[in-house]
């Protein structure tokens, strides 16, 4: 060990070894494991005010584990529907997302990636970064001018003698499930037209030269070569949906409720702290879940997922 | 300024693995020496060592007589000549010549002056102001070769700096490359697995394999006299015939192998004749010693089948089927006129004078 | 074959109704920043304007997030470019026993929800704080440091990944060849592998800007007191939206795009290097100049020129002609609104007899339901007399009240707050300052309470 710190500091200088390892324990350890390992202890312990926080008020609890499965020691409930019913919604909504994103991507990333050529097909590409790199808050803002009452579909849809009374798609969660669609989408499309890109196009002309019908081409040649890229679109755009915050905020319905927002609630509405990180952590195990079994299932590593 | 190297008891281990064994060399000041062995021997672990990017896990580096160890690659009187060269793409030609004045806080005006001057030398001039990319691959090596020698060094190292050029160019460099050492006067030491480039340019040869130092002597004693099965093999052609020592004649052995008995060599290691009666040995014979019989009569000959000939201009090849050998043997001959042309399927006796065979103990060879 | 060509039809059909769908929020919001209509909307459409602008170049509070973005922005560049450096830097030399622990550990937090981060973020500053004691007005509880150092932990990270792809074509040789030639580390690193690392570092910082400029999970929790550009866009589109968030969209999108085609840019003619590179070393072209290709880029071209024009338009729009169109509109509004007033007083005679009638089965069945349904009635008469000890100053509103505006005596104090200055929210706030909004958009609790009043 003590040969391979010397190697190191031969290798590198003794100023700039000494940078990078400084610049790389402060990261990963205060910035990353240690911050990650405190709340999993906070969100063991008590809620007391913070001046008691670390005396001897400041006891190891499961309370707020409790909580979350059965709900206030008042209720009558067998288990907390509210919150465990949020947490559902949540894992299953993302997966409906994730789901379209999918279905959504994978016929334009083929597309832009074998069938559009030349100067066309890259400007489609290229105009594919600009609503990647416009703020999250203004997507869901967009979609709320588009989908209110007031709004252009409503107008429209009015216009063709569609709908007579302005129809609230906040409320019925369209808008929200567009918006999420939308946010991420391109965390999934960018994935697969790069996976699909790379492969070579005489593959798909020989499936068709031995008479495969075009689906088949699909299912037995493209998806399997795109499959590392759907595997880290999915990811990713799972893991986005699950933790979005503002999509929900701005276009949620009024009952109903994202299991981020219950978070931030604890947080800033309740000043909870310890119950609002016990939720933070069931949502980190959650994504941390959900990663192995894209790894274990779809046999991708995690390097190839981010990228 | 020109420094000697010397190489004392010098391992190198990563690990398990034995990248260097026992390496006892001493190289003079001023001379073109090479290490030569098939990739992966260590040539390049010891090129390193002399260069201050690794410490060896045992024993001594002195350049100039003084103890390297603990003195980084930065402070070494040594410059290196890397396999891909490792020029800088960013800077210009000049740039990356003066880039080792550059370090040490030279003004520009000097240092533009000092590039010009070298890349005189290596009889690029005018090119200073390209970019790196810009040149051929030959132009790129001088490039190299001036960035070094700007540093001033007493040792410059070079690892296989001509193994990316074509074959033409290759044998070109290497009158150059003599050239320049013999005008810089500095010491080299050059790393090759191309037998050719290691016995033209230098004065010296140590020959590698696994990390050993099989043999270090000139160029012309390495081919004629081998000291090991591993040098016999690797440098240059040669045919060998596995067997027995039967008796020791003064200089010479007797060796008795399955094609009949050989008189050869016996050749010396560190002042000792390596053979004794009774000890396995090979026989080495390389194909321009062995001569079809014909009508004259050699201290050794052997039965064969003329196999395959092939026709090189200067040389014929000849390949026969010996009696008693399962190996193919090669025969070449000038082709001066004199030769006679046997035809495939005969079959014809060959055979070579005792001084022209080498008898060495049985050992490993190099891979074909 | 007729088969194909409807496949062909049906698929480049959706490819445009793909693309619809991923520009089309955009531009309608574009749009709406430049309708005079309070409500971003554009149907109907009003009046061309620029006025939203001036709003938002007047908004206090957005512009100060604006400024505390850009230095939050600016930190997060400073410490999140060199820690992904020194991250790159580490990875390519640890052992490979380790290699793949560490990879896992520095990659995590992209994969992590920023929610969390956020909230570890701040209690493990806040721990650390305790443990020194600190006051409460000391670093460990300042929402600048905070946000840089939780941003940065992720971001950190996609500037790792930038040095990591462009450091795997560095040839450690040059390093060594540096150092052989006796520089010392620190004159290699920046003789060397910085030069080098030039395109990347540029990318990054513009990666680690943006990133940073346009975050909100983490931020919303880090950022304590201090409001940030993305917090207080998040209050403003929940509890009130008016054209000026528009405007205040289109100036964003403008810049990120900027932003965003300077990183393509580089991005791209890096990748073009790298491709020559391999070419090169391939024997087979000789090295061109690269250098200067994005100003041919037809993409970027475009997207600037749009951008130029667009704006150009909108400057030149906004001071012609506006004033003209608002009152020619205001008219309109007022001669509809006539109509429609009497139209409902019409029906609210012939109405009232039967609603009578009806009154207490009604209002009981009215207070099950929750706000949204409510809207035809928020305006009635008992609803809008003043509410005393309430907070009339909370400015709560969404879309749903729209359809209400115009409902019965409202307008006439509608139309009078619309003569003077078109200053968009505060106009609006004002008119449903009454409690009733609140309670609207206090969506999760149903109305109850307010109808028992």
């Amino acid at each position: 060990m003590s040969t391979y710190w010397q190697n190191y500091f031969k290798k590198n200088g003794l100023a700039l070894g000494l940078f990078m390892l400084l610049a790389v324990l402060i990261w990963t350890l205060v910035m990353i494991i240690l911050p990650q390992l405190y709340m999993m202890d906070f969100s063991f312990r008590a809620n007391v005010p913070p001046p008691q926080w670390g005396s001897e008020t400041h006891v190891y609890t499961l309370e707020h584990y409790r909580y979350l499965i059965y709900g206030n020691v008042n209720s009558t409930d067998a288990i907390n529907y509210i919150d465990l019913g949020v947490f559902g919604r949540t894992i299953l909504a993302s997966i409906f997302v994730t789901l379209i994103d999918v279905c959504l991507c994978y016929p334009v990333a083929y597309y832009l990636a074998h069938v559009a050529k030349g100067g066309w097909g890259r400007l489609m590409v290229m105009s594919l970064i600009i609503p990647f790199w416009v703020n999250e808050l203004l997507r869901a803002f967009a979609f709320k001018v588009m989908f209110g009452t007031g709004g252009v579909i409503n107008d429209v849809l009015i216009a063709l003698g569609i709908l007579d009374q302005p129809y609230d798609f906040i409320r019925e969660n369209t808008a929200l499930y567009s918006g999420l669609v939308y946010a991420y989408i391109l965390l999934m499309i960018f994935p697969i037209y790069n996976a699909v890109e790379s492969l070579d196009k005489n593959q798909i002309e020989a499936a068709r030269d031995m008479g495969s019908p075009w689906w088949r081409i699909h299912w037995r040649v493209v998806i399997p070569h795109a499959k590392p890229g759907i595997t880290s679109g999915c990811t990713m755009v799972f893991m986005l949906t699950a933790g979005a915050l503002a999509a929900p905020q701005i276009l949620g319905g009024p009952s109903s409720l994202w299991f981020t927002q219950l978070v931030y609630k604890w947080f800033n509405n309740s000043a909870n702290w310890a119950r609002g990180s016990a939720y933070a952590l069931v949502l980190l195990i959650l994504c941390i879940v959900f990663v192995l079994l894209m790894m274990r299932f779809f046999k991708v590593k995690l390097g190839e997922i981010a990228k | 300024m020109s420094a000697d190297v010397k190489l004392e008891d010098v391992w190198i281990r990563f690990g398990e693995f034995v990248a260097a064994r026992e390496v006892n060399i001493h190289i003079q000041e001023g001379e073109f020496f090479s290490f030569l062995g098939p990739s992966g021997c260590g040539k390049t672990t010891l090129l390193r060592a002399v260069s201050g990017f690794l410490s060896p896990s045992e024993g001594k580096v002195l350049i100039g007589g003084n103890d390297m160890a603990g003195i980084g690659p930065n402070k070494r009187p040594t410059a290196l000549i890397f396999q891909n060269l490792a020029l800088f793409p960013l800077m210009k030609v000049w740039e990356n010549i003066a880039f080792a004045l550059e370090v040490k806080g030279v003004g520009k005006a000097e240092r533009r002056k000092r590039a010009d001057e070298l890349l005189e030398l290596i009889a690029l001039p005018d090119q200073g102001d390209k970019m790196v990319n810009e040149l051929s691959g030959g132009q790129k090596q001088r490039v190299a070769i001036a960035r070094a020698l700007a540093a001033e060094p007493d040792v410059l190292l070079l690892d296989e700096p001509l193994s990316a050029l074509d074959l033409k160019l290759r044998q070109h460099m290497r009158t150059e490359l003599r050239a320049i050492q013999q005008r810089v006067g500095i010491t080299f030491i050059y790393i090759t697995h191309d037998q050719g480039e290691a016995l033209t340019m230098s004065d010296h040869v140590a020959v590698m394999s696994q990390g050993v130092i099989e043999q270090v002597s000139d160029g012309n004693t390495i081919y004629d006299s081998p000291e090991s099965s591993f040098v016999a093999s690797f440098v240059g052609e040669n045919n060998h015939f596995a067997g027995t020592v039967t008796h020791v004649d003064g200089d010479f052995v007797v060796v008795d192998t399955p094609s009949g008995s050989i008189r050869a060599r016996n050749i010396e290691r560190e002042g000792q004749k390596q053979l004794q009666s009774g000890d396995e040995a090979m026989v080495f014979i390389r194909p321009e010693s062995l001569q079809f019989c014909d009508n004259q009569s050699f201290d050794n000959t052997l039965n064969a089948v003329v196999e395959r000939q092939e026709f090189e201009g200067n040389f014929w090849h000849v390949f026969l089927d010996v009696e008693g050998s399962s190996r193919t043997v090669s025969l070449s001959m000038v082709n001066d006129g004199s030769s006679v042309v046997h035809d495939v399927g005969t079959s014809a006796k060959i055979g070579c004078n005792a001084p022209l065979a080498v008898a060495l103990p049985a050992g490993s060879l190099a891979a074909e | 074959m007729i088969s194909d060509r409807i496949r062909q039809f049906f698929v480049l059909f959706f490819v445009i109704g793909f693309f619809i769908y991923l520009f089309g929020p955009l531009i309608i919001m574009g749009l709406t920043a430049f309708n005079t209509s309070a409500f971003p909307r554009v149907t109907p459409w009003e009046c061309f304007t620029v006025e939203w602008f001036e709003v938002l170049a007047n908004d206090k509070r957005l512009l100060e997030g604006l400024r505390n973005s850009f230095l939050i922005g600016f930190g997060v560049v400073c410490f999140a470019v060199p820690l992904g450096l020194a991250g790159a830097l580490m990875l390519m030399q640890v052992k490979d026993r380790v290699r793949p622990w560490y990879y896992t550990v520095v990659i995590s937090p992209i994969l992590v929800p920023g929610v969390v981060l956020g909230i570890s973020t701040l209690l493990f500053w806040d721990r650390v704080g305790l443990m020194f004691g600190a006051s409460r007005d000391s670093i460990f509880y300042n929402g600048f440091f905070l946000t840089i150092v939780g941003q940065s932990t992720f971001i950190a990270a996609y500037t790792m990944l930038v040095f990591i792809s462009r450091l795997q074509r560095f040839d450690p040789a040059q390093e060594e060849a540096a150092l052989d030639l006796g520089a010392t580390h620190v004159q290699s690193f920046r003789k060397v592998l910085l030069p080098f690392l030039k395109p990347a570092i540029a990318s990054a910082t513009v990666l680690a800007f943006l990133a940073s400029f346009e975050n909100y999970n983490t931020t919303v929790f880090t950022s304590i007191g201090t409001s940030v550009l993305t917090t207080v866009l998040a209050s403003k589109v929940r509890y009130g939206i008016d054209p000026s968030i528009s405007a205040l969209a289109v100036s964003i999108v403008v810049l990120t795009i900027f932003g965003a085609a300077m990183h393509e840019v580089f991005k791209r003619r890096e990748e073009a290097e790298a491709k020559q590179a391999g070419l090169v070393a391939a024997g087979l072209q000789e090295k061109k100049k690269v250098q200067r290709q994005w100003f041919v880029d037809p993409a970027v071209i475009i997207i600037l020129l749009v951008f130029i024009a667009g704006l150009g338009t909108a400057f030149f729009a906004g001071t012609m002609g506006v004033d003209e169109c608002k009152v020619a509109v205001k008219e309109q509004k007022q001669a509809a609104t006539k109509k429609r007033v009497e139209a409902l007083q019409k029906r609210n005679q012939e109405r009232e007899a039967a609603e009578k009638a009806a009154a207490e089965a009604k209002r009981l069945e009215r207070s099950q339901r929750t706000g949204t349904e409510n809207f035809n009635t928020i305006f009635s008469n008992e609803n809008l007399k003043p509410q005393p000890g309430k907070k009339a100053d909370t400015p709560r509103t969404g879309t749903e009240n729209f359809s209400g505006i115009f409902d019965s005596g409202n307008l006439q104090q509608q139309a009078g707050q619309e003569d003077e200055a078109p200053t968009g929210t505060e106009n609006f706030q004002g008119i449903f300052s009454s409690d009733n909004l609140q309670q609207q958009s206090g969506q999760e609790q149903p109305e109850t309470e307010d109808a028992n009043q």
